[in-house]
This record gives C-alpha cells, sequence and structure tokens, in this order.
C-alpha cells in the first residue's frame, strides 16, 4: 500500500472524533492527534480499535502508547502489515 | 435558608408519548402505549408486551453528537438526556458545549442501571478474552452515575452531580432531593429526574418473580389494570421523566413560567418490619409517609385535590388504596380523585416516579385530571373504601390545587410529594 493510500483510510478513521475541522483539512504527517486534531485521548483508544479492524491487524500495548501523530500511526501501522 | 422551590421546566419520553405536547396529548386522552414485542415472546418471557417509547435515530441526532452515538448502547441514558435536556430548554435555557460552567445548577438523576445492554455487550467480550476490545465508553455508559455525568457535561453545570437509586421511588426521591438543595440554599437550580432502559434484561427478573401480567399478550393495551378487578400484574414500561426546580426568588427574577410550587413531602422507610419485607411495603410506613409529607408541607389532607399513586396492577392495590384512606382520614365521597399513570404507560421501574411526576405537574398546569384506562371493572375490595367517581375514567375538566404523588419500591422504601398550584 502507498503512503498516500495509507493516508487516505486513516484520514477516514479518524474523522469522526476529531475535534478541529480546520487542522483535519490540513493534516500532514506531523499532525498530532491530540493537540492538533483535539481528540479526545479516551477516543485514541478508539482510533486504534478501529486501525485494528481496517488493517486486520493487532496492534500491543507498546505501540498504541506511542501512536500519536499520523507519522506514527503510519509506521506502527507498516510495521505490523509488514510483519504479517 | 428556607427557599420556596417551584418547578420551571417538564422534558418526558414515554411509551404513549416522546416529548411535552404528544405526552400531554396522551395522558388526556387516556392513550395507551402498551405494545406486544415479538423479542420477548422469542425470548419465553411469559408476559410478552410492555412500553418502550418511540425513538427514530434521526430524533436522537437532535441529543447526541454522532461521536457520542458511536458503540452507544444505553437506552436508559439515551431516554434520560432527551427528557433532560427538552427539560432544561422548556425552562428557558440554551444548551451550549462552549458555555461558561454554571455552579448554580446541579442534577440528581436515577437510574436501576445505566445500560444494561451495553454491560452484556461489555462481559461478552471479556468472557471470549477481548477485553481490549471493549472501547473508551463501557464505563461510562454502564456506571450507575453515567447517566448524570452525560447530562452534567452536556449542560456544563457545576453544582452537584449524581444519582440515586431507590427501584420504584427513584424519581420521586430524586426530586425530593433536588427539592431540599434548593431549600436550604446549597443550589439555585437542581435538574432531577430519572430514567429506565428498555431491556429484556431488565425485564427478566420480574418476569421471573411472575409479578408481571401474562394474561394479556393478545390485547397490550388492555393489560396494564390497576385498581381493576382482573388486574393480573404489572405490565413493563420504560423511559424517562426530567424536571427543573428552582428556587422561586431566582425564577421571579428570570421571569420564568412556574408550572408548580413543590410544598413538600418525605422519604421513609418500612424497615422490612412488621408486614414489610424486600419486595412488599409496611402500611404503617407507608401511611406514616404521607402523613409526614403533609406535615412538611404545612397542608392538611382535606386541601388535596387529587392523587397520584404509585398502584402498579398487582394485587397490592387495595392495600395502598387503604394506606391513603388512613393516612388522609378520607374515604368514600370524600376521597380526591385518584388516578394511576401506569394504565397508560405501564410500570416504567426506576423511571415511573419521574415521568408520573412530570403527568402529576401538568394537571396543576392544565388544569385537568387524566383519565385511568382498564378499570371499567374497579377491585371490590377498593370500591368499599372509595366512591368509583372518585376513580375517573374520562379526563376530569377541574381546578387543581393540590396533588399528592407518592411512589413505593422494593426495599420497602417510600416517597410522597406534595404539588401546589403556584401563586
Amino acid at each position: 500500500m502507498t503512503k498516500e493510500a495509507l493516508i487516505a483510510k486513516l484520514k477516514e478513521i479518524i474523522k469522526p472524533y476529531v475535534q478541529d475541522e480546520q487542522a483535519f483539512n490540513n493534516l500532514s504527517e506531523d499532525t498530532d492527534f491530540i493537540k492538533d486534531l483535539k481528540i479526545n485521548s479516551a477516543n485514541l483508544v478508539d482510533v486504534v480499535l478501529d486501525v485494528e479492524d481496517e488493517f486486520d491487524i493487532e496492534i500491543d500495548n507498546d505501540s498504541m502508547e506511542k501512536m500519536l501523530s499520523v507519522k506514527a500511526a503510519i509506521e506502527i501501522i507498516e510495521a505490523k502489515l509488514a510483519a504479517k | 435558608m428556607n427557599n420556596r422551590v417551584v418547578i420551571t421546566g417538564l422534558g418526558v419520553v414515554a411509551p404513549n408519548g416522546v416529548g411535552l405536547d404528544q405526552f400531554t396529548n396522551a395522558i388526556q386522552n387516556g392513550k395507551s402505549g402498551i405494545q406486544f414485542h415479538q423479542h420477548l415472546k422469542d425470548k419465553g418471557f411469559s408476559c410478552c408486551i410492555g412500553g418502550i417509547p418511540n425513538v427514530s435515530e434521526e430524533k436522537k441526532l437532535e441529543y447526541l453528537t454522532a461521536l457520542q452515538l458511536r458503540g452507544f448502547n444505553s437506552t436508559s441514558i439515551l431516554y434520560g438526556c432527551m427528557a433532560a435536556i427538552d427539560a432544561w430548554k422548556d425552562a428557558g435555557f440554551l444548551v451550549d458545549e462552549n458555555s461558561i460552567i454554571d455552579y448554580n445548577s446541579g442534577v440528581i438523576f436515577g437510574t436501576g442501571t445505566s445500560g444494561i445492554e451495553k454491560f452484556r455487550e461489555s462481559i461478552y467480550k471479556i468472557d471470549d478474552n477481548k477485553v481490549r476490545r471493549l472501547g473508551s465508553t463501557s464505563v461510562v455508559q454502564t456506571m450507575a452515575s453515567g447517566i448524570s455525568a452525560y447530562l452534567g457535561g452536556i449542560l456544563g453545570f457545576g453544582n452537584q452531580i449524581t444519582t440515586n437509586s431507590s427501584a420504584c421511588t427513584t424519581g420521586t426521591e430524586a426530586l425530593l432531593m433536588g427539592f431540599e438543595r434548593i431549600k436550604i440554599g446549597k443550589a439555585k437550580r437542581m435538574l432531577v429526574g430519572s430514567s429506565s432502559d428498555s431491556s429484556l434484561y431488565s425485564w427478566g427478573g420480574f418476569d421471573a418473580m411472575r409479578v408481571m401480567t401474562y394474561k394479556h399478550n393478545d390485547s397490550p393495551e388492555k393489560g396494564s389494570r390497576p385498581m381493576s378487578k382482573t388486574a393480573s400484574g404489572f405490565v413493563p414500561g420504560s423511559g424517562s421523566g426530567a424536571l427543573v426546580l428552582e428556587s422561586l426568588e431566582s425564577a421571579l427574577e428570570r421571569n420564568a413560567t412556574i408550572y408548580a410550587e413543590v410544598l413538600g413531602g418525605n422519604i421513609n422507610s418500612g424497615g422490612q418490619r412488621n408486614g414489610g419485607t424486600l419486595t412488599a411495603p409496611n402500611a404503617e410506613a407507608v401511611q406514616k409517609c404521607i402523613v409526614d409529607a403533609l406535615l412538611d408541607s404545612n397542608i392538611s389532607a382535606d386541601e388535596i385535590d387529587a392523587i397520584n399513586g404509585h398502584l402498579t396492577a398487582t394485587s397490592k392495590d387495595s392495600l395502598e388504596i387503604e394506606n391513603w384512606t388512613k393516612a388522609l382520614q378520607r374515604k368514600g365521597d370524600d376521597f380526591p380523585l385518584i388516578n394511576s399513570l401506569k394504565s397508560q404507560i405501564g410500570h416504567c421501574l426506576a423511571a415511573s416516579g419521574a415521568i408520573e411526576t412530570v403527568a402529576s405537574v401538568l394537571q396543576i398546569k392544565e388544569q385537568f385530571v387524566f383519565p385511568n384506562i382498564n378499570c371499567e371493572d374497579i377491585h371490590p375490595e377498593i370500591s368499599e373504601l372509595i366512591a368509583t367517581e372518585k376513580i375517573p375514567t374520562k379526563s376530569v375538566e377541574k381546578e387543581i390545587n393540590i396533588v399528592a404523588k407518592a411512589s413505593f419500591g422494593f426495599g420497602d422504601v417510600n416517597a410522597c410529594v406534595i404539588f401546589k398550584k403556584y401563586s
């Protein structure tokens, strides 16, 4: 999967949780889920579950803790997909 | 401090009407909200009828955001939010997520269980070794105080935010707790009420106890028969009622509509002694609860124009009427008009006190007494105690000044509250 395709899928997943529409429209690899998109920290758990469902992977607790930005999410998803 | 307390807002989600207009119209016309439910039959319930409010997916989005509704599975919280938000708006307030914290307003909103379907869903996931898959909202949807927590956030309240639970007495108790808080000056406004979910998991235990009727599966609207000779057990219901209580001073400052004044009331327990058990009332305590409510309200029994009873349509209805006659020292032709909303919507369990209180207050605002349905054959033990004309089967237009409302619950707990037309 290309990085662009991955980001597009990720955008679909996080859309319902985003509280800052403008930051969402300008989403880049450097976007932080909590600081920029104002996603409620409790909802990050739900984002991870949705990512697991979408990509059919399992995200362990350590990876989950690191998954705070678009960049980190992509790295984790790519690593888990490669390990499948 | 001894503030006078008035009601300035109402909200309701009931099996026979969602929203104040629909509900008012329904109770005036004696509209039944009881229907046959196939899912009860499919699960082997003896009683396959019940009262479930009609709420569309579209309607939910008027109260909760799409995000709040993701993985949402609690009708108790849904109904509670709907009734309470409606009541808050009805009192003339805005609902604005960016509002400043209102330290003068609080919530006491009761329930039996807040989200039993969500609880079931969570238990299945854990038993399936999938605790990670619970998501972020299983706690708030299943904790008893989930309902008050949702409301506190939606409305931005900074006063007390809590939940009470006392079986069928819950809603009436919530009202009296909010009343006392305003009376002593600890809050200006309290949003009070209760809710109960539409779930066979809430209703199953009652079916197992054989306290629900199984004789009206083919005639659901005839099933709930409080005070009737042919009453054969209660019909389960669900929904929510909410009231905005406010100090008279605050209501007058805002020039708010005043539905009625809460004069006073009383909460007590029969201690599961002298005939009282976990499931049956101690008659002496019931009478004392009513008498003490009158004393607290500083009125005499002969001032009561109408009673809204607990009256569930079980074998205990005659005993309740007897208790009223003894507590008020009024019987026969001298007895006030009496009605049971359960005839129209069934027994809404933890929500019953709040929904029935909303109906009681509407009687004062609109000056009528709503009809009892399904009691054309009044139980002889009851007609021996009070004149049958005191049990209206059609809506009665009448000057209504004072209404007494009582609820009696499992655990041998009682509550009685007295409302008066504001003047």
